[in-house]
């Protein structure tokens, strides 16, 4: 199997605006006949959604939520980065592209994260047009702040809320469209499974989350918004209801999923504080402007705190280690997010940790408060200290933060053309649910950029390429495919409910996530990897046969909904762990111990491993097939990332 | 801690519904309110009863989907989403009556899980600013005093819990509905529309079967954003203008 990238001809500046040109139109008359189903309506979904309506499809809007304002997009803290450069510091498209591919680690495609910096001022405009409250200056222009691998201030925001602002904004533009009829909304509703007729994707199966029914729905394409899939690790920063459900059944339809092992583990987020632990919770990265990440210098000092003989404010200047500022002069607290968890980790490891569990660093804004004052810092993060408080107890204006890394953001995703869509014709993927644009690691500030470049500015133009080709027409869903797809959904709700095992979803899931986080998490080895994909295999086996999911399908059944979530993570987890272990090197947030230069940075292997990783299922209990995208880089000079 | 619980079970939007007591023991107070009802449906799923449905999803305070009626206030004693409160905020021993909300627009649908959806109709019937994608002035063309932006987001910030409904003896909207009517009339983008936009929304608020205004304060003393009633009565000035010099709805 051959993929083929459609990545256009032409210099790198050059490829989007000609690929527009040279891509087929759906007349305007027209574009009333085609059906558009859209799954997920986060920043991606919504404003893919709302987008396709204005141009006059006809459009479905899914979404497992009450309401598609809910989506987790909604919880993104700190910014959005575009390449407006108002601040005059040098900041361009070609930058923010360079910044792009360089914290990715060089595993992203050049054309894509070229027309995404491209875009990304687009993006502020639109928002701000729809009556987004961006942060202003008092001069009444937009004001910027500064996210981690970047040395220009280009991250716009709205107090610690962006994702939340924008979103509300995405929604706002998809609700008109539901007002004019043009969008059809079903909330509560989850997707169970792709529909593919000679090749094609023609529609999806859902269940509704209320009555249960199992429906059929027909389109002419299928749009995947449906976010990350973090919670594998049963422990992030993900909303509890984010799955890989939707994915994963494309996958198994045939779409093909790239890099899954790349994760991103954020370095800010509150330790856990015991096993009741539902999820994490994340302190935005802007906070890492003002912040100083600190540890003591010593492990004496740091056993004294842990036992709470001395507080973090009894510590003496020279007894303190800002190991951050110590090792990347250059960069500082701002190093991308990749290397400050790996070296929170690392203190920790030396018995350096500063909570009870020995699994959390300093995060100081006392230095800062000295500097500009409380009341500036409260007005920059006043909502991310009351956070932090109303969850830990303690009060950041006086005592250190307590931070540690917790899975966030999944780099990996289904694979996709330059047009956005899968190895399934007629199939796309938008936002965290693709792979394309963050290599290895992404940059603060850019999922949400990621997410509106492509609901906003790409699919409105590569889904008319698709379409133009396509019959419009009215697609039924009495096709047996339909039918047949349906059975098998009712078949494993039975199935499901009938095993009355002895142990509950939550036992599996937990079980799933303490493998991941041990194995496939900060830190990976060959020998612990494969040991992960035996107890995966085991656990799965035990799923199947001992899981107890209680109440029928024909309600409003929760258990039900989330032992469909962990069946599908169970199946993605192994293969995390094959990609994992298929990349013998360490690039981004994929770190293998066996693979690092002396300092303890990643080491690639560009001669080897300059490749996007994308499996193909072959079937249940195979092996999957790895299908290789070579990565070019004809602009830009692999060269080993120095954050120094 | 040990706890007495108190909630609502309804197996369905036809079923009657009532109160059911149940016993939890070994709660830590640094556990979130949701993580104690996690705590909860693990024993009662171990024991083959059917766990305890209450919507819930980012557990950051910031999607509004968590509700819960507490001890008779909204999101419960503090003035924060009931995922942010923890149990620190109560003490052993202690019972705790939980509640879906309660209102004729909110119907629920199962024990602590309700239907919020005409919120999405108030936001629908005019919540936005009429441009496509594309096609719009660049971003710092329209200079917005500080101040306004600020206040703009202050009313932004509402995250469509349904709390202010919960609170209000009316069952009234005005808060949720004023808040975007507010953010969007301060800001310079959502002048063109800004009367047609208050004449529909507050008809659509009607129209789900919120109640009236009375200006108590409930809303926004239980507000988990702080949002303020000064909101109410920018959209009470936003809508008496409209209505006298407008030939809209």
């Amino acid at each position: 199997m051959i993929l083929d990238s459609k990545i256009p001809e032409g210099p790198l500046a050059e490829k989007w605006t000609k690929h527009k040109f040279n891509v087929k139109l759906v007349n305007p008359a027209n574009k009333r006949k085609y059906d558009v189903i859209v799954v997920g309506t986060g920043l991606a979904g919504a404003s893919a959604a709302a987008s396709l309506a204005e141009l006059g499809y006809n459009v479905k809007a899914f979404c497992f939520q009450d309401s598609p304002r809910r989506a987790h997009s909604i919880a993104a803290q700190g910014g959005i980065n575009a390449a407006k450069n108002y601040q005059n510091d040098g900041d361009s498209v070609y930058r923010l592209f360079y910044d792009t591919v360089k914290g990715g680690d060089y595993r992203a495609r050049e054309a894509n994260v070229y027309r995404l910096a491209e875009v990304s001022v687009k993006i502020i405009d639109q928002c701000v047009a729809q009556g987004v409250p961006f942060a202003r200056e008092y001069g009444g222009l937009l004001a910027n702040r500064s996210f981690g691998g970047a040395q220009v201030s280009r991250t716009f925001y709205a107090r610690g809320q962006t994702g939340q602002q924008l979103l509300l904004g995405a929604y706002s533009a998809l609700s008109r469209q539901v007002a004019n009829g043009k969008v059809k909304l079903y909330p509560r509703t989850e997707m169970m499974d792709v529909v593919t007729i000679d090749g094609k994707a023609r529609g999806i199966i859902t269940r509704n989350l209320i009555t249960g029914a199992i429906e059929s729905h027909s389109a002419h394409a299928v749009l995947l918004c449906t976010g990350g899939y973090g919670n594998v690790f049963f422990l992030s920063t993900n909303a509890m209801g984010s799955n890989v459900t939707a994915a994963w059944r494309a996958h198994k339809k045939g779409a093909l999923m790239a890099n899954p092992c790349f994760t991103q583990i954020h370095p800010t987020c509150i330790p856990v504080s015991g096993d009741h632990q539902s999820k994490l919770t994340l302190m935005s990265e802007s906070l890492r402007n003002d912040g100083r990440v600190w540890v003591p210098a010593t492990q004496e000092t740091a056993e004294k705190l842990r036992k709470g003989q001395i507080k973090a404010n009894d510590i003496k200047e020279e007894d303190r280690d800002y190991f951050l500022e110590r090792k990347y002069p250059s960069f500082g607290n701002l190093v991308p997010r990749d290397v400050a968890s790996r070296n929170a980790k690392y203190v920790c490891d030396e018995g350096r940790g500063v909570n009870e569990t020995g699994e959390a660093v300093f995060l100081d804004f006392r230095d800062a408060i000295k500097r500009d004052g409380k009341d500036i810092i409260s007005a920059k993060y006043g909502n991310l200290f009351d956070m932090y408080q109303q969850i830990t107890g303690e009060n950041p204006y006086e005592m250190p933060m307590m931070i540690y890394p917790a899975v966030h953001y999944t780099m990996g995703g289904l694979w996709v053309d330059y047009n956005l869509m899968t190895n399934v014709p007629g199939l796309y993927a938008l936002g965290e649910a693709n792979f394309s644009d963050h290599g290895a690691n992404r940059l603060g500030a850019s999922a949400l950029m990621q997410g509106l470049a492509d609901g906003y500015f790409v699919i409105p133009y590569t889904i008319g390429d698709y379409l133009a080709q396509n019959p419009a027409g009215k697609i039924g869903t009495d096709h047996p495919e339909f039918q047949k797809a349906e059975k098998e959904i009712k078949d494993r709700i039975q199935k499901l409910l009938s095993i009355k095992g002895q142990k509950t979803i939550d036992h599996f899931h937990k079980r799933l996530g303490k493998i991941m986080w041990d194995y496939c998490g900060m830190a990976r080895t060959e020998e612990g990897l494969k040991k992960a994909k035996a107890m995966i295999k085991e656990l799965k086996a035990e799923f199947w046969s001992n899981v107890n999911v209680l109440g029928d399908n024909e309600e409003l059944n929760q258990s039900l909904e989330k032992a469909h979530r962990v069946a599908d993570f169970i199946e993605l987890g192994e293969l995390m762990v094959d990609d994992a272990l298929n990349r013998n090197e360490s690039c981004g947030g994929h770190f293998r111990e066996e693979y690092q230069t002396p300092e303890g940075e990643a080491l690639r292997d560009d001669e080897n491993f300059a490749y996007v990783a994308a499996w193909k299922y072959l079937g249940e209990g195979q092996e999957e097939e790895l299908v290789k995208e070579p990565l070019i880089f004809e602009n830009v000079k692999l060269t080993q990332r120095s954050y120094k | 801690m040990n706890l007495t619980l108190k909630i609502w079970r309804q197996k369905n939007n036809s079923d009657k519904g009532g109160f059911k007591d149940y016993k939890l023991g070994g709660i830590s107070k640094d556990m979130s309110f949701l993580e104690m009802l996690d705590v909860l449906n693990e024993e009662l799923s171990a024991k083959g009863e059917d766990p305890v449905h209450f919507d819930h999803d980012c557990r950051e305070g910031i999607c509004g989907m968590c509700s819960l009626y507490i001890n008779g206030k909204p999101h419960g004693p503090q003035q924060t989403t009931t995922c942010q409160l923890h149990m620190r905020s109560f003490s052993d021993g202690e019972t705790i009556t939980i509640e879906p909300w309660r209102a004729k627009a909110f119907p629920v649908l199962k024990d602590l899980v309700t239907d919020r959806s005409a919120f999405d109709r108030i936001i629908q019937a005019g919540g936005y600013v009429s441009v496509n994608t594309g096609g719009v002035p660049d971003a710092n063309e329209i200079p917005i005093p500080k101040t306004i932006a600020d206040m703009a987001m202050d009313a932004a910030q509402c995250i469509g819990c349904g709390a202010c409904v919960a609170a209000c003896k009316n069952a009234s909207a005005m808060l949720f509905t004023s808040a975007k009517v507010s953010q969007l009339a301060l800001l310079p983008q959502g002048q063109v529309e800004r009367k047609t936009r208050a004449e529909k929304m507050v008809a659509q608020m009607d129209a789900e079967g919120f109640g009236a205004c009375t200006n108590t304060g409930a809303c926004e003393a239980e507000c988990p954003k702080g949002i303020s009633i000064t909101n109410i009565a920018r959209m009470n000035r936003e809508y008496f203008s409209a209505v006298v010099s407008s030939q809209n709805v």
